[in-house]
């Protein structure tokens, strides 16, 4: 399997304040990354320095083979990465129809408004109803339906289950399994270790800015001690809240 | 009754023009934190393109050609402010530099066009007065209410009916994401700078007639659009259709009552709708964050 996502030596961080420390990450096509780490590790900032959303201060981010590092977020979507951002930002003052409208251009693929809406009949009833309105689990949806309107080749899901019920987890966990089992690539950022071993292939550490560990998911499975090294899983409430940086 | 009324028109015909000149500045400021100091200078500039081009008693059809021509050059400087202020990363230096481009406009206006006072006439064929509530009542200035309604639909169909007017709210409700969703928000933001710029000159040039041509206009419309948009809420269209017609009346209420203290009931409303709802009447919502 090719790489579809490669990134090497990634420096980045806010306001010249260094998060991320030289991340070497691969993604091959087809799988599903689960990056996990403890609060302020650097997860979220290394999905918003991928997509374009932050500038890197040094390193490659090659997506495809085409090197994208500091290129802006709209170039970036254009190669065919989607973000499911944290905190979703959905566009509050639009209606579903009109979030999903924004994401629909030029986009061609398998995802349209109306597979969207088949796949996710909780949207179609809430179509007309602004994004204020929705519920956490409906906003999370509809977050997911407008990254997948991108008909994307890579997904960046930050943080999909943050602060939703073990309900609405369920459900999520199961449009995301069927998504993989039609071969979306994506790189899972996730506190919830149970779903993200459910869903991805592989499992990478992040700790301080770095990649400290890589392993596959039964292979993670199996060491519970290491999870608890490098996750502190146990030591540490997991739930909302997460990483905001 | 019949002053009050005539003056109630008066208040309609200068909140149309308020709500084309605040409609740019304020969503310049909603999509992109941009306070463009340079809005009313803009204004003048189609305020002396319409003494340029319309000496007394023209013809509807100059008039429409000045009309064109202001938003075309209302359009050339609004690109070139948003190209500028996109290069600067802080608020304060972008509105240094708009304060400083309104500078340099104004002064190079007064080179060209001299510090005398100008009229401008109203086209020949809209001249003249109609009868209203027993009275005359120009009816240049009923054109410019109906300009004002037609504007306030058009721009209500491309906001809430286009994909770009959707475009355009997702943007001042959380640009990033927008860009995320692969859209040149550059571009977006960009061409929002250009028309506001573009609809501030054309009303200079249709305020022409009411409000004339001088130094130091510029600042007072500025002042104008800035207090309607505080008054409707920053990035708000419907609070910019909503602070002008507001303002419009205060100030023509006011002219037709209190003259003495017409202008200070301006800011006086301002206060009040600041002290009751901060964000103004109609604020945006942005983007939901859980």
């Amino acid at each position: 399997m090719t790489d579809l996502l490669a990134v090497a030596g990634l420096r980045g961080g806010y306001a010249g304040t260094t998060v991320l420390d030289g991340v070497d990450l691969t993604v091959a096509e087809g799988s599903v990354m689960a990056l996990l780490g403890r609060n302020g590790a650097g997860k979220s900032t290394f999905v918003h320095t991928v997509m374009g959303m932050l500038k890197p201060y040094g390193g490659s981010v090659r997506i495809g083979g085409r090197e994208l590092a500091g290129s802006p977020a709209h170039v970036v979507a254009r190669h065919g990465v989607a973000i499911v951002p944290q905190g979703r930002r959905v566009f509050a003052p639009l209606t579903v129809e009109e979030n999903l409208r924004v994401a629909a251009r030029g986009a061609g693929g398998p995802w349209t408004p109306a597979r969207i809406y088949e796949v996710l009949p909780g949207l179609a009833a809430r179509r007309t109803h602004r994004g204020d309105q929705l519920s956490g689990g409906e906003q999370q949806m509809l977050a997911i339906g407008r990254a997948l309107l991108r008909n994307p080749r890579l997904l960046l899901l930050d943080e999909p289950s943050d602060g939703l019920a073990p309900t609405v987890v369920d459900r999520i966990a199961e449009l995301l399994e069927g998504l993989r089992d039609e071969g979306m690539t994506a790189l899972l950022v996730e506190q919830d270790l149970h779903l993200a071993t459910r869903l991805a292939d592989e499992i990478a550490v992040m700790q301080k800015g770095r990649i400290v560990h890589r392993t596959s998911t039964d292979a993670f499975r199996r060491d519970r001690p290491l999870a608890q090294t490098l996750l502190g899983v146990g030591t540490q409430p997991s739930g909302p809240g997460g990483d905001r940086s | 009754m019949g002053t009050y009324l005539v003056g109630a028109l008066n208040g309609l015909a200068m909140g149309s023009l308020l709500f084309a000149i605040a409609l740019g500045l304020s969503l310049v400021f909603g999509m992109m934190d941009v306070l463009n100091l340079a809005h009313g200078a803009v204004y003048l500039l189609g305020a002396y393109v319409a003494v340029a081009l319309l000496p007394d008693g023209v013809g509807l059809g100059v008039f429409v050609l000045a009309v064109l021509a202001a938003a075309a050059a209302g359009a050339v400087l609004g690109g070139a402010l948003a190209a500028m202020t996109r290069a600067i990363p802080h608020h304060l230096d972008q509105a240094l530099l708009t304060l400083g481009v309104a500078l340099v406009v104004a002064e190079l206006l007064s080179l060209v066009f001299g510090n005398d006072v100008h009229s401008i006439a109203a086209p020949a064929a809209v001249g003249g007065g109609v009868a209203v509530f027993g009275g005359t009542y120009p009816v240049y200035r009923l054109l410019v209410i109906g300009f004002g309604i037609v504007l306030a639909v058009a721009v209500y169909l491309l906001v809430e009916r286009s994909r770009l007017g959707t475009v355009i709210r997702a943007t001042v409700a959380d640009r990033a994401m927008v860009a995320a969703l692969g859209v040149n928000t550059g571009r977006v933001l960009a061409g929002v700078f250009a028309a506001g710029a573009a609809l501030a000159a054309v009303g200079g040039v249709l305020a022409g007639p009411i409000l004339g041509a001088q130094p130091g206009l510029d600042e007072k419309v500025l002042l104008l659009a800035l207090v309607v948009v505080v008054i409707g809420g920053l990035g708000s269209i419907r609070g910019a259709l909503l602070g002008a017609l507001l303002i419009g009346q205060v100030q023509a209420l006011g002219t037709t009552l209190l003259p003495q203290y017409a202008s200070f009931l301006i800011f006086a409303a301002m206060a009040l709708v600041l002290l009751l709802r901060p964000a103004g009447l109609l604020p945006p919502r942005t983007a939901v964050r859980a």
